[in-house]
């Protein structure tokens, strides 16, 4: 068996016959009267049900002069409602064994459930998760309590010389486009914030018609749709739009900055803005990236600056597709003394894939991987609901998902150099060092 | 490669093959005539399988001088065998679609694949060539032990949390393994040699010493057989008698007070705790209970009243586990609050443990955690990975995947005066060790004037 493993087309064609009709996941779509856009899997295997309820109220959203309302926003949500406290809020998911967690990033913010599918429990969890999202209360004392809670946060995120390396380079990325401005939350804006400013940003972002509601689980279809309903019928009404996200800019020379921060390690990022969600490129941007270093220790740069010269414990390079020019990042650390040397390498790494794209091997191998490997993608509740909910945010068909195989199975050599050289250059990369001060 | 591998195993199940008996949903398991035991639990939900091999091994075995030497073994079983060279394991799982990796506990060291559930053959028979015929080569041994070593300074030393962890169980436990880092101490690091590992292998990689926990959609008659044809022929042997791991009662409290340059603080609250060694104690349970009534739900204890009543803390976690091989720590770990001292937070922290001791727990908040628990054997079925975890953990700690339930039941039957019975005699003032990590304003950049994490053993 193994002696044939090479013989990549072969394995392709059994790998695709073995997924396609069978795994073809079955998202419903519809919308709620309110205009919410509602995604939901019937799964009866566990009695447990996954509901996620996502706005386009990440930091994205954000105003330039307050970074940080989104997170703030956010936050607040389970501190209170019309008609219950924090605490009562709180002992109530404890006693029904729901679990509620909030979740935001640059282009989106929600709130996640998981109950038992049990009407007993499942019912009052979510006419509190709907309390929750349309009745928030925003309490004053609760607001500085958290705007406190986040001051310790920025203090203890410059402890972690990861975080800061990946901050600085999205500020450079992406300079005053949006999408830098989670990077840009800082003690002072932070200190700004009032509760108009939450009150504001909640009604402004948390409608109906921005809802994505997702649901995966073990209920029926018209209790989805009842549910949805429950979800979406009381929240804001927002009838401005939202401003469209400008297209990024990315400048053709990258920038560089040096941090300083007392350690043994320097800690070293490089990115660039290049993926949209329905970019052209996507599938031999993303299928060259797994030869490159997406694929962990199946990857070049795994493999030259891990395990030919033992420089450092961890390598990758991933995209980011976004609604607008996602990153392209690359990070690493190392020991002081050798991060010029990591660093070199790295470089020369990804100039010759620029350069040359991966061998016809590589890219038989990658795409290998990527479909053999597809149903792992999808066997849980809860990795069904990540696809899921992204194929609501941005609009993208149940085909997405269910033809990814094909179109990765698709993608030639030749489109994926034709891509790299297209979109990605050395000299355009953004580059951040974190570390104690080189020897002069 | 592994063709000859596939045609010279010996397919014929043989007796030694005693199948448990069957009930609906629960696992099956196989012990394989040289010791390796197979359980297999049917998730019929995706056409995928997760392969985990469970080695009894781990940083507790470890004696000092080589701490870290389990974790070094893991990660050269990726180096080679004489059939399938350096890189080409990760190479052969990913063509099949596979994940794989291994990680390294105190207790045990264990290899996985997640794939799809038509390759597993395949997966078992270069894991199976991995555990006979393992090649530690020395230029392959020097670059990864110089891996390793940015490993831990990238997940230790410059980690204040990684600090504090460490020198908290080096300064709680005295003599027993457990207060040794998994990953070991870096001076360690320094001076190992391919030969420590060779060794380590040679005493402890046998199929006696294993167990395959296989969960995923697969026929289980089907992956014994599998385990036989691959893992069949490699012989047992004699495992080294397991030390008795000593550990003598504190005879005070103990202090830690860190310096770091770092910008947040934090307070940690450790005692020694006794571990499950038998399934009908008493107290692991109830301090299992009583973590979890402090820190395992939404309304739980600790946060409640010191992050959103009190406002000393910024946040807060209690934690145990009682089914370690090795002395076992009660911890409670806190940062303090905007404008609060650590020195305000300790005192609110040992205030909120003395009250465990005088006033005990209601029934109403046990009754919360069992409600979780309940919820919570739910929501794991979702996970294979999480399932498969499970009942390796079970089995390498000497219980049985068996035990699974009877263990939830004591946990369900534990009682209020167990509990502040299990508070008033473990977590004493005597038995506690404390440590400070004080936030230190030093200039940033400047690399730390000492070595803080290698007891001023750093050799480089």
């Amino acid at each position: 068996m193994f002696a044939n493993w090479r013989a990549g087309a072969a394995l392709l064609l059994i790998s695709l016959g073995w997924l396609t009709p069978a795994q073809a996941v079955d998202i419903q779509r519809w919308q709620t009267a309110h205009g919410a856009k509602v995604l939901f899997v019937a799964s009866h295997d566990n009695p447990l049900l996954d509901v996620r309820v996502d706005f386009d109220a990440g930091n994205r959203r954000d105003s330039a002069d307050k970074p940080g309302v989104s997170d703030l926003t956010l936050t607040l949500l389970d501190a209170g409602t019309d008609a219950l406290s924090e605490e009562a809020i709180k002992a109530r998911l404890a006693d029904l064994a729901a679990q509620l967690s909030g979740s935001s990033d640059i282009e989106r913010a929600g709130v996640g459930l998981r109950t038992l599918s049990d009407p007993a429990q499942r019912e009052p969890a979510l006419a509190l998760l709907a309390d929750m999202l349309a009745r928030p209360s925003f309490p004053a004392a609760l607001l500085a309590r958290e705007k406190a809670q986040m001051l310790t946060a920025l203090r203890e995120a410059e402890d972690d010389p990861a975080g800061r390396g990946e901050r600085a380079l999205r500020r450079l990325m992406y300079g005053a486009h949006p999408y830098a401005l989670s990077a840009r939350i800082n003690a002072d804006s932070v200190r700004r914030i009032s509760r108009d400013d939450v009150l504001r940003f909640w009604r402004a972002h948390y409608t109906a018609r921005r809802a994505v509601v997702s649901l995966v689980g073990d209920i029926s279809r018209a209790d989805a749709e009842r549910i949805a309903e429950q979800l979406t019928a009381r929240l804001p009404a927002g009838a401005d739009a939202l401003k469209p996200i400008p297209p990024v800019s990315a400048p053709a020379q990258g920038g560089r900055e040096q941090l300083l921060h007392s350690g043994t390690q320097t800690h070293l990022f490089l990115g660039m803005p290049v993926l949209r969600r329905d970019d052209p490129d996507y599938f031999p941007l993303l299928v060259g990236n797994y030869v490159l270093g997406g694929g962990g220790f199946d990857s070049r740069l795994m493999k030259e600056v891990r395990d030919k010269r033992g420089l450092t414990y961890g390598v990758s390079s991933h995209f980011s597709p976004m609604e607008q020019a996602g990153e392209f990042e690359i990070a690493l650390s190392t020991r002081n003394a050798q991060a010029d040397t990591a660093l070199k390498v790295v470089e020369d790494t990804i100039a010759q894939f620029i350069a040359e794209g991966p061998s016809e091997d590589e890219l038989a191998q990658a795409k290998r991987h990527i479909i053999g490997g597809f149903p792992l993608r999808l066997d849980s509740n809860l990795k069904l609901m990540g696809y899921v909910s992204m194929l609501g945010q941005y609009d993208l068909p149940n085909e997405w998902l269910n033809r990814y195989p094909d179109k990765v199975a698709a993608v030639t050599l030749a489109q994926v150099r034709d891509a790299w050289k297209r979109r990605l250059s050395l000299a355009a990369l953004s580059q951040v060092r974190v570390g104690p001060k080189p020897a002069p | 490669m592994s063709q000859s591998l596939r045609l010279g195993a010996v397919l014929s199940l043989s007796a030694a093959l005693c199948a448990a008996p069957v009930w609906a949903d629960a696992p099956q398991e196989a012990t394989l005539a040289n010791g390796l035991k197979v359980v297999v639990k049917v998730d019929r939900r995706a056409p995928v399988a997760v392969s985990q091999l469970w080695y009894r091994v781990g940083s507790v075995d470890e004696v000092s001088g080589i701490t870290g030497v389990s974790h070094a073994l893991e990660h050269m079983m990726f180096k080679g065998t004489p059939k399938v060279p350096a890189g080409e394991f990760s190479r052969r799982i990913a063509a099949l679609g596979g994940k794989e990796n291994a990680f390294t506990s105190r207790d045990y060291t264990v290899y996985f694949q997640q794939l799809a559930n038509h390759t597993l053959g395949e997966a078992m028979a270069l894991e199976a060539d991995r555990m006979a015929h393992l090649n530690i080569a020395e230029a392959d041994f020097a670059s990864e032990i110089s891996v390793i070593r940015e490993e831990r300074r990238q997940r230790t030393e410059d980690q204040p949390t990684g600090v504090l962890f460490e020198q908290l169980y080096a300064a709680a436990i005295t003599a027993n393994p457990a207060r040794q880092p998994v990953i070991g101490w870096m001076a360690d690091l320094e001076r190992m040699r391919a030969d420590d590992l060779r060794q380590w292998r040679e005493r402890w990689y046998a199929p006696n010493n294993a167990t395959l926990v296989v969960v995923g959609d697969v026929d289980p008659k089907a992956v014994f057989q599998l385990a036989e044809q691959h893992y069949g022929r490699i012989p047992a042997h004699t495992l080294p008698a397991r030390a008795v791991l000593p550990e003598p009662s504190p005879y005070g409290e103990r202090r830690l007070t860190l310096k770091l340059p770092a910008q947040q603080s934090y307070v940690a609250l450790a005692w020694p705790a006794p571990r499950l060694s038998k399934l009908d104690e008493v107290d692991p349970y109830a301090l299992d209970m009583l973590a979890a009534v402090l820190d395992g739900h939404a309304a739980s204890r600790l946060p409640r009243t010191l992050v959103r009543e009190q406002r000393l803390a910024s946040s807060v976690g209690a934690s145990y586990d009682m089914s370690g091989r090795g002395a076992s720590l009660f911890t409670v770990i806190a940062t303090p609050a905007e404008g609060k001292t650590t020195a305000q937070l300790e005192a609110a922290l040992r205030s909120q443990v003395g009250k465990l001791a005088r006033e005990g727990v209601s029934e109403a908040e046990l009754a919360r955690v069992r409600t979780q628990l309940k919820a919570a054997r739910v929501y794991e079925k979702d996970s294979m990975f999480g399932q498969a975890m499970k009942i390796g953990q079970l089995e390498a700690l000497g219980f049985s995947w068996r035990d699974d339930a009877e263990i939830d039941r004591r946990l369900d039957a534990v009682t209020p005066a167990q509990v502040q019975a299990a508070a008033r005699r473990y977590l004493t003032d005597d038995r506690l060790t404390v440590a400070v990590l004080a936030a230190q304003a030093t200039p940033p950049g400047q690399a730390p004037a000492a070595p803080l994490t290698e007891g001023g053993a750093h050799v480089r």
